[in-house]
């Protein structure tokens, strides 16, 4: 019965508010997110556009990229720029994004130190436009924006990568927060599944709530070490008004904001998700469901400080680091 | 939002599906499980004749129920041609008619014979001895010397025919022979020496029956009334051989002309036949079919496209297959319905050759694939770069089958070509951006995605009651727009945030 020991029982998950796939799906997304808003956020041309016209601060853009032609002319576009991200306009999960950190003697290099030839840098323009990366295959426009100078006092705690930080918005409410911290098993993405360390946030302060790294617990970052329970997010108030007013700017019940922060600008919307993914459980240690029953009970109309303030209110937590770190060290 | 509309929706097509299959299963008293498959031959004879000018008389012999075979339907085809049936005891005839006719004409005539072992033929009844035409000399001579010559070595009428047919054929053939073989051909000359000695034969005709032969002409045959045993013994007039070889059908038993054209020259008729094996209840049924509106139904159709239909109906078993695997269990597939593709051909290459020749093709194709992504190729040039090569693959190993005798390599061109082009690609995107271990679970989840369907699809049972109760369909669509409604947890979920659940307990 040993491989019965990797299985839970699904009354135990519901005891925990877990929520799976299909209840995603079909009792939030399908209910709360208009098909029709969709485009809004699976370009995000469009999103950068429109985070511009309600005020919501993003990467800066270096251009755009919308015809075969145009890729010839990347070269003259991109001097003058030491380090920018080019990235598919309908990518999806990450992919087709080329991070380039800094130009030297014109080669480009990115944050591994792989260095790339402005002929790559040129391929890869012309493989997104034709439609690699996006969904469905339709012909897509490749977005290069500058390259953010991230957070020092998050540096420690990510390996190549920028970290992200993911934000539940439900109803505008911001309900669940994790940072994706990129490692050398994730080649520098912020892809959980690719190995990715996500760190639970509390809703109310930014600190860290729990680690997870390949759906299972983790305490520090396994390239630098650094210990996670010691993680706070700054500027976490203003971040999450940023997240909670993604909600207006796009009309989408339940949205997956991505964040980061950056050293001048501060907290900067990267992109938005329609379907966002449910490894945000695993890394707060706790089912969506019963912050998902409180919001829907809450009417509309309510302004965006108060929804930011009622989630901090109400889903403050314990941080499980320093907890299960004392545990740990007393049975050791 | 009330869900009160979505479950009256499938609350009828449960019940319309149900009440359906059940009255199919009544009316027509098709049984839930499938029954013996019978072998069904179709035989169509073409009738080629030269009309001039005139009024025209064709008579075409028609087989009747016999000794392991049956008649299940038959049809004609001659536009502008009166036809009717005639039957006496000598046999069934067809008669075409018409007022004018000229040039080149053609008439169709097909029927379905169950072979069905248990068979007998109609009551035999001895027929009188049709009076000898008398020889002229010297073959009169000759006659009754090869018949006491035979009468003295048997011992009965079969025997005596059998020791007849041996004396006009082969090595045995003597003087005698040849000389009354000057007169008649060989079966007639048999029939006559056997009735000149006073024993009841005929001539018959019969088709020898193979499957995909085309332009057959009937053979000659002797039949020798047995007078204990009450019935026609057959008999081989080449080699003197009783008994009646199994893919013989007799077309005519009256000893009269297979056929006759009055007004018309170079008549013939040639013979085509096909076989096929189809459950026992739908031969009966087909026996028993008329143009009703109750049989308003598929099974109205000809064999050829109710085959097709056959395996149309499958495809919603395997995309309820697909849908379980995604919604309940959480099985990744590469391609949602890429899976269900796959499963119909190994229908076609069953499971062993189609899993070999899928991960061959696909594993060939990455490394070609591999080698593309080099060129810098925009998508669409790339992905028909791919199909060439799926179809340049296809080839050589269909060849190198052939070339090691291996017959089964030859059914990998039932593989969708696109399909397994698109795969390749998307595997191959696969690999560079989230490594081979996706690649193998994507690929592995769409394998047993396709494995499962493919058992599904393949099962006798599943194909019997999706083909002869469509009711099942409406079935089918109830079961899918009920998972489409689970918000339940899927089963690898289970497994997934299994150490959500374990954190409780140090507390």
């Amino acid at each position: 019965m040993s491989w019965l020991k990797d299985w839970t029982w699904p009354g135990r998950l519901q005891d925990k508010g877990i929520i799976g796939m299909n209840r995603r799906n079909i009792r939030y997304i399908g209910r709360y997110n208009s098909r029709r808003l969709y485009p809004l956020v699976d370009d995000k041309l469009k999103t950068k556009l429109l985070a511009q016209q309600y005020g919501i601060t993003t990467p800066e853009l270096i251009g755009t990229v919308a015809t075969q032609f145009g890729v010839k002319h990347i070269g003259d576009m991109l001097t003058g720029h030491n380090g920018f991200v080019i990235k598919p306009a309908k990518g999806s999960g990450g992919k087709g994004i080329l991070v380039i950190e800094k130009v030297v003697d014109n080669q480009f290099v990115k944050p591994s130190g792989a260095q790339q030839t402005l002929e790559d840098v040129e391929r890869h323009v012309s493989n997104i436009l034709s439609g690699l990366y996006s969904l469905g295959g339709s012909p897509d426009v490749a977005i290069i924006e500058t390259l953010i100078n991230f957070e020092e006092s998050l540096m420690a705690y990510t390996y190549e990568g920028v970290p992200d930080i993911r934000v539940i918005v439900f109803k505008g409410y911001p309900v669940m927060a994790m940072m994706r911290l990129s490692t050398a098993a994730s080649d520098g993405k912020a892809n959980l599944h690719q190995g990715a360390v996500g760190v639970g946030l509390n809703i109310a302060t930014g600190e860290a709530l729990r680690g997870v790294q390949f759906d299972r617990p983790c305490f520090s970052h396994p390239d630098t070490g650094h210990d996670l329970a010691s993680l706070v997010v700054p500027q976490w108030d203003t971040l999450l008004n940023l997240a909670a007013g993604c909600y207006e700017m796009t009309g989408l019940g339940y949205l997956g904001t991505d964040m980061v922060l950056d050293r001048q600008h501060g907290p900067m919307l990267l992109e938005l998700n329609a379907r966002p993914g449910l490894a945000i459980q695993m890394t707060n240690g706790e089912g969506l469901r019963r912050r998902l029953d409180l919001i829907e009970r809450q009417p509309e109309g309510v302004a965006v400080e108060e929804r930011v303030a009622f989630a901090q209110h109400h889903f403050a937590r314990k941080s499980e680091l320093v907890e299960t770190s004392d545990t740990t060290l007393s049975s050791a | 939002m009330s869900r009160l509309p979505f479950y009256i929706i499938v609350g009828f097509l449960l019940v319309a599906g149900i009440a359906t299959s059940v009255h199919r299963h009544i009316q027509f008293e098709i049984p839930w499980v499938p029954g013996e498959q019978r072998q069904v031959w179709e035989i169509e004879a073409v009738i080629n004749f030269n009309a001039q000018n005139g009024p025209v008389q064709v008579d075409l012999a028609l087989p009747s129920h016999q000794s392991g075979y049956r008649v299940l339907t038959e049809n004609t085809a001659s536009s502008g041609y009166g036809l009717a049936y005639q039957a006496d005891e000598l046999g069934r005839r067809a008669q075409w008619t018409t007022r004018d006719a000229a040039g080149s004409q053609q008439l169709y005539y097909s029927v379905q014979m169950l072979v069905s072992p248990d068979a007998r033929p109609p009551v035999q009844t001895p027929p009188g001895l049709t009076s000898a035409t008398p020889w002229e000399s010297p073959y009169d001579s000759a006659a009754s010397q090869l018949i006491d010559r035979a009468w003295a070595r048997s011992a009965n009428n079969a025997t005596f025919a059998r020791e007849l047919i041996l004396d006009l054929n082969g090595e045995r053939q003597g003087e005698n022979a040849r000389l009354l073989l000057t007169q008649e051909a060989p079966s007639t000359l048999i029939v006559r020496l056997l009735n000149q000695a006073g024993v009841q034969a005929r001539e018959v005709s019969g088709l020898l029956l193979e499957d995909g032969r085309r332009r057959q002409a009937l053979s000659s045959w002797i039949q020798v009334f047995d007078e204990p045993a009450n019935q026609w013994a057959i008999f081989n007039p080449l080699t003197g051989e009783q008994g009646q070889p199994e893919n013989l059908l007799l077309w005519e038993t009256g000893g009269r002309a297979v056929l006759e054209v009055e007004g018309g020259t170079n008549s013939r008729v040639m013979f085509s036949m096909l076989t096929h094996y189809q459950p026992a209840s739908a031969a009966v049924r087909n026996h028993y079919s008329d143009d009703t509106l109750v049989n308003f139904s598929i099974h109205s159709l000809p064999l050829e496209e109710q085959a097709l239909f056959q395996t149309i109906l499958l495809i919603p078993i395997g995309a309820l297959v697909v849908v379980f695997l995604r919604v309940l269990v959480g099985i990744k597939t590469s391609g949602t319905f890429m899976p269900v593709l796959i499963a119909l051909a190994f229908i076609q290459t069953t499971l062993l050759t189609g899993l070999i020749g899928f991960l061959l093709i696909v594993a060939v194709g990455l490394i070609i694939r591999n080698y593309l992504s080099y060129l810098n190729l925009l998508l669409v040039a790339r992905v028909s770069a791919v199909i060439i090569t799926v179809i340049a693959i296809i080839s050589i190993f269909t060849v190198l089958a052939y070339r090691m005798g291996l017959s089964a390599g030859l059914t990998v061109t039932f593989f969708p070509m696109i399909i397994l082009a698109w795969t390749i690609e998307r595997m191959s995107i696969l690999w560079e951006e989230e490594g081979p271990k996706q690649v193998l679970i994507q690929g592995g989840g769409s394998l047993l995605t396709a494995v499962l369907a493919y058992l599904a699809m393949n099962n006798p049972w599943v194909r019997h009651i999706t083909f002869n109760f469509l009711g099942v369909q409406l079935i089918l669509m109830a079961l899918i727009l009920l998972l489409g409604n689970y918000t339940g947890y899927r089963l690898l979920e289970l497994r997934r945030f299994k150490p959500i659940t374990d954190d409780e307990k140090p507390s």
